[in-house]
C-alpha cells in the first residue's frame, strides 16, 4: 500500500519488537517490556498481537486471524484485511494453510505444526495482577519464583466452590519456571499449549509486554494433587457438525429459549461438515 | 552454654541520618530460647528486630545465622532468594498488627496454608487438614476455617497470625509486640498460648516488647535497650529482680504492681 511501510510498522519498531521476541523466546514465559506503539485500532482489540504479527510477517507468509475461534467476526475480519492491505500477504481461513495465526481467546482445534507461529492477543499479561496489585512486588515474585499466592487462590476456589472455578485465562507454569497467563483462552485449550510444535508468541499492547513459549516446551496448568486440572467439555455435540471433542459456543436462535451449540472454531466445523459430518441441527437446517 | 548459638549479632550500628538507632549492639540467641528485648519506645527495639531478621541492613556489623546442618550464614550477605526462602519456612515474623501479615481477603484456612503452598505443598486435603489442626492449636473454632479474617476479633486475628507463622515449624520467630493493642484478659490467654506452643515446638524467639510483665512471663533472657544500646542483659529473673543499670532500675520500678 502506497505511503506505508511493509506491514504498517516502520523497520526500527519491528527490530525493537523482534529483539523483545528473541529475549522472550530465550526465557520461556518471562514478560519482556517493549515500546508498544499506537496502532490504528483501540486497546483491547489486539494492539499487542497486531504489532507482534507485523514484526514477524514476511511477504510469503499466509495469515489467518481468529477471534473467539471464528474467522468471520469483526475483529478477525478487520485485522486480516488490515494486513492484506498493508503487507499484501495472502490470507486464509484454513488452519492447515496458515503460517502465521493471530488469535484472540482460542487455539484452533487442529494440531499446529512446527512451521507455524501462533500470535495471541493479551489484555493482561500478569497472572498475579488480581492477587497482588503492585507491579514491583509481582516482578520480585517472578524473580524469586515465589508463586504460593497463586495456589492460595486455587485453594480458596476449592474451599468455596468445591472445585477450581477458573474457566478461562487459567494460570500455567512454563518450563517449570515462570508462572504465565495464557491470555483469556478457555481452560479447555490449555493442554494444547503443552509441548506444542508451533512457536507461541504473546503480545500485550496496552500493558507493553511480550512473552513467548518456544516449540516443544512443557506448559503445566496449576493444580493440586488431589484436585487435578481438568478441562470441562460441553455435554452436547456440535449442532452443525456433530463434533463431541471441540469447544462449543452457545447461540440463542429464537425468542422461545431455543439454543444451538456450535463449534467455536468455525474452520474446524466447516471442514468437518465438508467431510460429511452432520449434527442434529444440521439435519433440521437441511430439511428446512 | 556449650551449645552453639542460632543467631548472633556482632557490632551492629545503624544511623537514620543524625539519629543513632543502634550503636555497637551484640546479641546472641540459642536454639529454643526466648529472648526479650525491652526498652521504652524509640530505644531501637524494633530496628534491632528488623536488622536481625535481615529486613534492614546495618551500617556496619554482622548477623550470623546457623543452619540446621551447622553452616553459618551472614544474613545480610545472603542472596535475596535464599533469605526469602528462609523467611517463609525456617523463620517467622509476628507483627503487632496482624493485618500486616494476614491476607484479609483470603479465608482463615488459606492464610494458614499459604506458607505450606509457598514451600511446595500441592495436596489440597493435606493442606486443609494441617490448617484445621493449627486452628485447633490456637483455639479457633474449626468451623471458622472458611471465614474471612475481617469477621474475626483482634485476639483471634493475632492467634490466626501465629498459626500462619508456625505452620511450617520454624526454628526462629521474630515477634514485635505480639500482645500490643489487646485487652488484658485476651493478652493473658495469648501469652499462655505462645508460651506453650514455643516450648513444645522448641522455637527460638526474639521478642520485642515494652511490657516488662510480658517479658517476665515469656522470656528466658532479657536485653534492655536505651537509645540504641543494650545497657543490660542477663537471665530474666536476675535482671528484673536485681537490676544493675540505673535505666533498668527505673524501668522495673515504674511497673505498677497489682
Amino acid at each position: 500500500m502506497k505511503g506505508y511501510n511493509f506491514a504498517y510498522l516502520d523497520e526500527q519498531t519491528k527490530r525493537m519488537i523482534r529483539r523483545g521476541l528473541l529475549k522472550a523466546v530465550a526465557i520461556p514465559g518471562h514478560q519482556v517490556p517493549f515500546g508498544s506503539r499506537e496502532m490504528p485500532l483501540p486497546y483491547g482489540w489486539g494492539t499487542g498481537g497486531i504489532q507482534v504479527t507485523a514484526s514477524i510477517l514476511g511477504s510469503d507468509d499466509v495469515l489467518k486471524v481468529i477471534d473467539q475461534g471464528a474467522d468471520d467476526t469483526t475483529n478477525a475480519v478487520s485485522i486480516r484485511r488490515f494486513f492484506a492491505r498493508t503487507a499484501g500477504v495472502a490470507t486464509t481461513t484454513a488452519t492447515a494453510e496458515a503460517t502465521v495465526i493471530q488469535t484472540r481467546h482460542r487455539i484452533p482445534e487442529k494440531q499446529l505444526r512446527e512451521d507455524q507461529i501462533i500470535v495471541y492477543q493479551v489484555p493482561q499479561p500478569e497472572p498475579l495482577f488480581r492477587l497482588e496489585s503492585s507491579r514491583v512486588e509481582t516482578k520480585r515474585m517472578h524473580g524469586l519464583s515465589d508463586y504460593g499466592l497463586m495456589h492460595v487462590k486455587l485453594y480458596e476456589d476449592i474451599s468455596r466452590f468445591g472445585q477450581i472455578s477458573i474457566s478461562y485465562d487459567y494460570p500455567v507454569m512454563v518450563n517449570e519456571r515462570y508462572l504465565m497467563s495464557p491470555s483469556p483462552i478457555p481452560a479447555f485449550d490449555n493442554p494444547k499449549m503443552d509441548m506444542m510444535p508451533a512457536l507461541q508468541l504473546f503480545g500485550a499492547g496496552r500493558e507493553k509486554r511480550i512473552y513467548a513459549i518456544p516449540p516443544w516446551t512443557r506448559v503445566k496448568s496449576l493444580d493440586f494433587d488431589d484436585h487435578p486440572f481438568r478441562t470441562i467439555n460441553a455435554s452436547h455435540p456440535c449442532g452443525l457438525c456433530g463434533a463431541t471433542d471441540s469447544y462449543l459456543d452457545e447461540v440463542v436462535v429464537d425468542n422461545h429459549g431455543g439454543r444451538l451449540f456450535v463449534c467455536s472454531d468455525t474452520d474446524h466445523c466447516a471442514e468437518r461438515r465438508a467431510a460429511g459430518h452432520v449434527g442434529a441441527d444440521g439435519f433440521r437446517e437441511a430439511a428446512e | 552454654m556449650t551449645e552453639p548459638t542460632l543467631l548472633s549479632g556482632r557490632g551492629l550500628n545503624l544511623k537514620f541520618g543524625s539519629i543513632t538507632a543502634l550503636s555497637d549492639v551484640d546479641v546472641d540467641l540459642w536454639p529454643g530460647e526466648m529472648l526479650a528485648i525491652v526498652g521504652e519506645s524509640g530505644s531501637g527495639k524494633t530496628t534491632l528486630l528488623n536488622v536481625l531478621s535481615g529486613r534492614l541492613v546495618p551500617d556496619n556489623g554482622v548477623v550470623w545465622y546457623r543452619e540446621p546442618d551447622d553452616r553459618l550464614h551472614d544474613v545480610h550477605a545472603m542472596p535475596a532468594p535464599v533469605l526469602r526462602t528462609l523467611h517463609r519456612s525456617d523463620w517467622g515474623f509476628v507483627h503487632q498488627d496482624p493485618r500486616q501479615n494476614l491476607r484479609m481477603t483470603v479465608s482463615a484456612g488459606g492464610n494458614v496454608g499459604e506458607r505450606l503452598m509457598a514451600r511446595g505443598a500441592r495436596h489440597y486435603g493435606d493442606i486443609r487438614a494441617t490448617a484445621l489442626g493449627w486452628l485447633e492449636q490456637v483455639e479457633i473454632d474449626a468451623n471458622r476455617i472458611d471465614d474471612l479474617p475481617r469477621t474475626f476479633s483482634g485476639g483471634m486475628l493475632q492467634r490466626l497470625q501465629i498459626a500462619r507463622t508456625l505452620v511450617t515449624h520454624p526454628r526462629l520467630v521474630f515477634m514485635d509486640e505480639p500482645t500490643g493493642g489487646l485487652d488484658v484478659s485476651v493478652q493473658a490467654r495469648l501469652l499462655d498460648l505462645i508460651r506453650s506452643l514455643v516450648t513444645r515446638l522448641r522455637i527460638a524467639v526474639v521478642l520485642v516488647t515494652h511490657d516488662i510483665a510480658v517479658a517476665r512471663l515469656l522470656a528466658h533472657r532479657i536485653a534492655v535497650m536505651q537509645r540504641g544500646r543494650i545497657v543490660e542483659t542477663g537471665l530474666t529473673d536476675q535482671v528484673l529482680d536485681d537490676p544493675r543499670h540505673p535505666y533498668t532500675q527505673l524501668l522495673v520500678s515504674s511497673v505498677l504492681s497489682a
